[in-house]
Parts: C-alpha cells; sequence; structure tokens
C-alpha cells in the first residue's frame, strides 16, 4: 500500500557511498513507510545495488545517515526486524547443505547463542520453505536445485527470521518463469502480512503489480521517485523515430550510404 | 608382521599413546575442514601447515617444545591469511602462496642453523608414532576436545556465517570474528595433527574425509559426521597399517593415513556419481505456462516404435506435471491413449 502518513522504516538522507575513491551514490534521500513495496529500479551501474547495500549497512557511508526504524543503522541491534536477500546466483557452497539447513539459517537472528531451536523456531522455517512452494524439496540438497528455486531458498532463509522489513537485490534475475511466479506469490504474502518490502529489480515482470512506488535511480542518484512507471519511461533509452540531428555536415560520395539512413533506433 | 606381533605391538604404551592420539585428530580434523571446505578455502591448512614448518624450526633452534612454538607461528600465520583474504588485495591467492613457501623455506633454513639434520624435521613433516611422550597425547586429546566442542557448539552460526557472510552480517553476526575463530582453530588442528600425520599431509586428513563424506549426504550435518567417521577411521586404520609394515622398513604414519583416506574417496566416487546422475533423471521437468494442447505432437507416428511404457520398462519415468514421462533415446514419452506424445 502506499503510505503518505505511516511510520517510516527506512530514512536516508544525504547518502554518499565512495567505493574505491569513486563516489558511486551522491546526496541521496529516500523514506520508506510502514507497509510500503518500493521498487528500486534502474540500468546496470545505477547504484540501486549499492544503495540498497548502503542502507543494510554492509557499506560504510562517506557522507550522511540512515535511520533504520529511528536507529542508525550501525546502533541497530533489532536484526530480527530486516530481513536481507543478496544478489546472488547460488545458495549451494563447497558442501551439500539441505533446504531446511540453509533456511535456518535466517532464523538464527532470533535465536540465542547455544540454544537449541525451540517448536516456534521449526513453525517459522516450515512456514518459510512452505511460503516459496519447496515445502516437497525441504530436504534436498540446494546443489541440485535450479537456479530459479535456489533463488527461492534464499528468499525463505530472509523470511525465516519473521522480520518486518525486506530487503531484496535482484531476486528475479536469471529466473525461470515458474520461479518468478512462485516469488510474485510469495512476496505478495509478505505484502499482504504488512511487511515493508524494498526490492531491486532490473526489470518486474510478473511482480509490477506488487508495486506501490518506484523509486528510479540513474548516475548515483535518485532520479524518480513516485507511482509506478511503465517499463519503457525507466529506461528511456529508446531513442524515438524522425529524422536524426546531424552535428556534421555529410560529405558523401556518389555511392555512399548516410550512417542516420542506415541505422535504426541506435544508442 | 604375524597377528601375535601386532597383538604385541598394541599392548605397548607408545601405540596406545598414538592410537588415541589418532582417533581424536580424525575426529577433530575434518569437522574443522568442513567449514574450509564450505568457504572454498580446502588449500587453507596446507598453507597453515607450511608456515608451522618454521614454528617447529624455531621450537628447534630455541630448545623450547616445537609444538608450543607451532602452535603460536601457525596462530599468527592463519590470522594473518585471515587478514589478506579479507582485504582482497589485487592477488588473494598469490600473496598465500608467498606466505606458503616463506614459512618452508624459513623453516628449513631455520633448522639447518639449529644444526638439526633433515630427520628431526622429517618427523614433524610426516607424523612419527613413537615421538609421542604422554604429555604431548593430553596436549592432543584437550586440543582435539576444545576444536569439536567450538565447531559442534556454534554449527549454526559457523554455517550461517561459511555459506553467506553478507547475509550473515545483516542478521547482526559479526562475521569477522567468526571467519578468524575458524582461522585460528585450523591452525591449533594442524599443529594438533603434527605428530600423526605430519604438518605436510595434515591439510589431506581434513579435506579428504569430506570429499568422501559429500559423495553421499544430502545435508551438512550428514556430511560432518560422516567425515569425522571418515577421518577417524582413517587416521587408526592408516596408523596400524604404518605399524604393522616390517621393521626394516620406515614408513611415517602420514602417508598411509592420507593413501587410506584417499582410497575410501575413491570407492564412494562412483557411487556419488551414480546418485547424483539418478536424482538429476528423477527431477520433474517444469510444467511451462504455453504447454498448450496446440504443442499436441504425436511420438512415432510411422509405428517405428512398438514398446510399452510401464513401472518397469527400464526408461527413466520423469514427474512432468500431473503424468509422467517416459525419457527414450534423447526425447521424452507421454502415455496418451493408444499412442505417446512427445514432451
Amino acid at each position: 500500500m502506499l503510505n503518505t502518513a505511516g511510520t517510516p522504516v527506512v530514512e536516508a538522507r544525504d547518502v554518499t557511498v565512495t567505493l574505491g575513491g569513486r563516489p558511486v551514490l551522491r546526496g541521496n534521500n529516500l523514506t520508506v513507510r510502514e507497509g510500503e513495496f518500493v521498487a528500486l529500479m534502474g540500468a546496470n551501474g545505477s547504484g540501486k545495488s549499492t544503495l540498497v547495500r548502503a542502507l543494510t549497512g554492509l557499506l560504510p557511508l562517506t557522507q550522511g545517515s540512515v535511520l533504520l526504524f529511528g536507529t542508525a543503522v550501525g546502533d541497530f541491534r533489532a536484526r530480527h526486524r530486516i530481513g536481507y536477500v543478496p544478489q546472488r546466483g547460488t545458495a549451494a557452497g563447497g558442501v551439500p547443505a539441505n533446504v531446511r539447513e540453509v533456511v535456518a539459517s535466517g532464523r538464527l537472528t532470533r535465536r540465542g547463542l547455544l540454544r537449541p531451536t525451540s517448536r516456534a523456531d521449526r513453525a517459522a522455517i516450515d512456514d518459510a520453505i512452505g511460503v516459496v512452494g519447496l515445502s516437497a524439496k525441504a530436504s534436498d540438497s540446494v546443489s541440485t536445485l535450479s537456479g530459479g528455486q535456489q533463488q527461492r531458498v534464499l528468499i525463505a532463509r530472509a523470511l525465516a527470521g519473521e522480520p518486518d522489513l525486506f530487503f531484496l537485490d535482484e531476486p528475479a534475475a536469471g529466473v525461470d518463469l515458474p520461479s518468478q511466479l512462485a516469488l510474485a506469490d510469495a512476496l505478495r504474502i509478505l505484502s499482504e502480512r504488512g511487511a515493508s518490502v524494498v526490492l531491486v529489480a532490473h526489470e518486474l515482470g510478473p511482480l509490477e503489480p506488487l508495486v506501490d512506488r518506484a523509486v528510479v535511480m540513474r548516475g548515483g542518484r535518485v532520479a524518480y521517485d513516485g507511482p509506478p512507471l511503465p517499463q519503457d519511461d525507466v529506461h528511456g533509452h529508446h531513442h524515438p523515430g524522425g529524422p536524426a540531428h546531424d552535428h556534421a555536415p555529410h560529405v558523401g560520395s556518389p555511392f555512399d550510404t548516410f550512417q542516420s539512413q542506415t541505422r535504426e533506433g541506435g544508442r | 608382521m604375524s597377528p601375535v606381533e601386532l597383538l604385541d605391538l598394541l599392548s605397548r604404551d607408545f601405540m596406545q599413546r598414538a592410537l588415541l592420539a589418532a582417533l581424536f585428530t580424525g575426529l577433530a580434523a575434518p569437522a574443522i575442514g568442513t567449514f574450509l571446505v564450505q568457504r572454498r578455502l580446502a588449500l587453507l591448512g596446507d598453507g597453515i601447515g607450511h608456515v608451522a614448518v618454521t614454528g617447529v624450526a624455531l621450537g628447534l633452534l630455541t630448545g623450547t617444545s616445537p609444538t608450543w612454538t607451532a602452535v603460536v607461528v601457525a596462530i599468527l600465520g592463519a590470522v594473518l591469511i585471515e587478514v589478506i583474504r579479507e582485504q582482497g588485495h589485487t592477488n588473494g591467492d598469490v600473496a598465500l602462496a608467498l606466505l606458503f613457501y616463506g614459512g618452508l623455506a624459513g623453516g628449513v633454513l631455520i633448522t639447518g642453523l639449529a644444526g638439526q639434520g633433515a630427520n628431526k624435521l622429517q618427523a614433524y613433516l610426516f607424523g612419527s608414532i613413537t615421538s609421542l611422550s604422554d604429555a604431548d597425547v593430553w596436549f592432543t586429546l584437550a586440543l582435539a576436545v576444545v576444536i569439536l566442542a567450538v565447531t559442534l557448539g556454534l554449527l549454526p552460526r559457523l554455517f550461517a556465517v561459511a555459506s553467506d557472510p553478507e547475509f550473515a552480517k545483516v542478521a547482526g553476526l559479526r562475521v569477522r570474528f567468526y571467519n578468524l575463530l575458524i582461522a585460528v582453530l585450523a591452525a591449533i588442528t594442524v599443529t594438533v595433527a603434527m605428530r600423526t600425520v605430519g604438518l605436510l599431509l595434515v591439510s589431506a586428513l581434513m579435506i579428504v574425509p569430506v570429499a568422501t563424506s559429500q559423495q553421499m549426504a544430502r545435508s551438512f550435518r550428514t556430511t560432518l559426521a560422516g567425515a569425522m567417521a571418515v577421518g577417524a577411521v582413517a587416521a587408526v586404520g592408516g596408523l596400524l597399517i604404518a605399524a604393522s609394515f616390517p621393521a626394516n622398513t620406515t614408513v611415517a604414519p602420514g602417508p598411509t593415513i592420507v593413501l587410506l583416506a584417499l582410497a575410501m574417496f575413491a570407492a564412494t566416487w562412483p557411487v556419488g556419481v551414480w546418485l547424483r546422475r539418478r536424482s538429476r533423471l528423477a527431477e520433474p521437468f517444469p510444467i511451462l505456462t504455453d504447454d498448450s494442447p496446440d504443442d499436441h505432437e504425436v511420438g512415432h507416428a510411422d509405428g517405428e516404435h512398438l514398446h510399452q511404457h510401464g513401472d518397469d520398462c527400464g526408461h527413466p519415468a520423469v514427474e512432468h506435471g500431473d503424468h509422467v514421462d517416459y525419457v527414450h533415446d534423447g526425447h521424452r514419452h507421454a502415455p496418451h491413449g493408444e499412442h505417446y506424445d512427445e514432451h
């Protein structure tokens, strides 16, 4: 839901991130309110993943501040309130691990040191596996699953801690269609349960109806923040037809074809 | 060697000490090795082993216990390797290689300066049954128990950090602390295993049992438990094999332990290949939304194929939505009335 009056769960002010001396994000402001579903969009390299990594505290800020639930991200201890799905192709490591084990590691935020899993922990883990539709595969090794199913395992892992705020970094990239639909279902269930979602996406696909608000990044800055846009407007590289404007006069020999005539809609 | 002689050997004090040390080493080394393989750092143990050679040599030079100097130098080396890896300087593995070779060369040089021959160092490089004192055995046992208690007690956290450090960091786990803990535990394991397997082969006892176990296992916990079982069998069995060679040979226990572990890997590998192939074949075909009746294709309309597919027809039966496909000569047959559809 679009929630202009709710309590802010993420408040980013003047966020600037420098990676290896290069300013990758410059002075970005972003507020996400309780229950909102925000899509962070933009071309590759526009800084959308970097912004999410800065919001979760993975990257240090050069300037500015990030508040999560009103607490500065560096001092934020209620980690069970946030769920993070990193951008990566696989959930498998060097050793086989089954779906339940990977998902259970998302429950650690709510488990004390050396404390065995309680009944509530197991119920939350089973529920998370069920929401992404992998109950039948709970004891399969993740390395035997398809890329899309592994992505769903990572989402279930973030769900297992029962957080109120989700950060998902390109969960639908390179995912097969059945998994994209299962992903959209899982996110819809989350959103209906009242969670706030920040989703990084290059393109939305089946997730489009869920999005309340789109934030478009360009060149390390927020370029647009408002209701979702049609896909074409987001990327905005599609050059309209019509006569190309030439900056240099044509010097054509009789058998030359002008480049502007042979090229169609090129960049 | 006759069975009587072997029994006689087993009743000796030094042999019982060695067996006890081998058993605990065989349990502890794969436990930490599982986390190294999970982090794709299978060669970390090897690097620490090379660095520890310098530690042993320092002990020989200064006349203090080589075990203690090896522990200190191995831990310093492991922390240094972890710091280099974490900082991700341009060429992490080249930096590690420099450290490995520096450790080995330094160790051999210092041993030479100490006036000790290669024989003295060899007991540490490839293991030695007879060199264990009572104190050494207690030392080995205590450290092995510490390693097992920490790895098994912190298993969920160590697993989370080893499989996805970024997720673990957002979840509020102290990733750097746990990574350093694994490196330090690996260093301690190296020095524990030094007396039985030897520094140059210690990494094999950490890694080969894990590789053996993961041929069959589908979960992290069973891999870990299986690796510990394989490690214990290999360490005790290899020690007995080394001891049962005739008295005029000098077989160190390290090579026999490692070769036995490798033999167990070689025995399970074909089973693992078969299991993985079978599970891939049984994987259901995805139901695509464009599986419309228009795609109705009848297989072998020319009647070339008269075989009746069924439960025991020998063709892999694979689920596909609400029916079963039979994989056959590179295509998929779905029974439909009198004929088979191609899916």
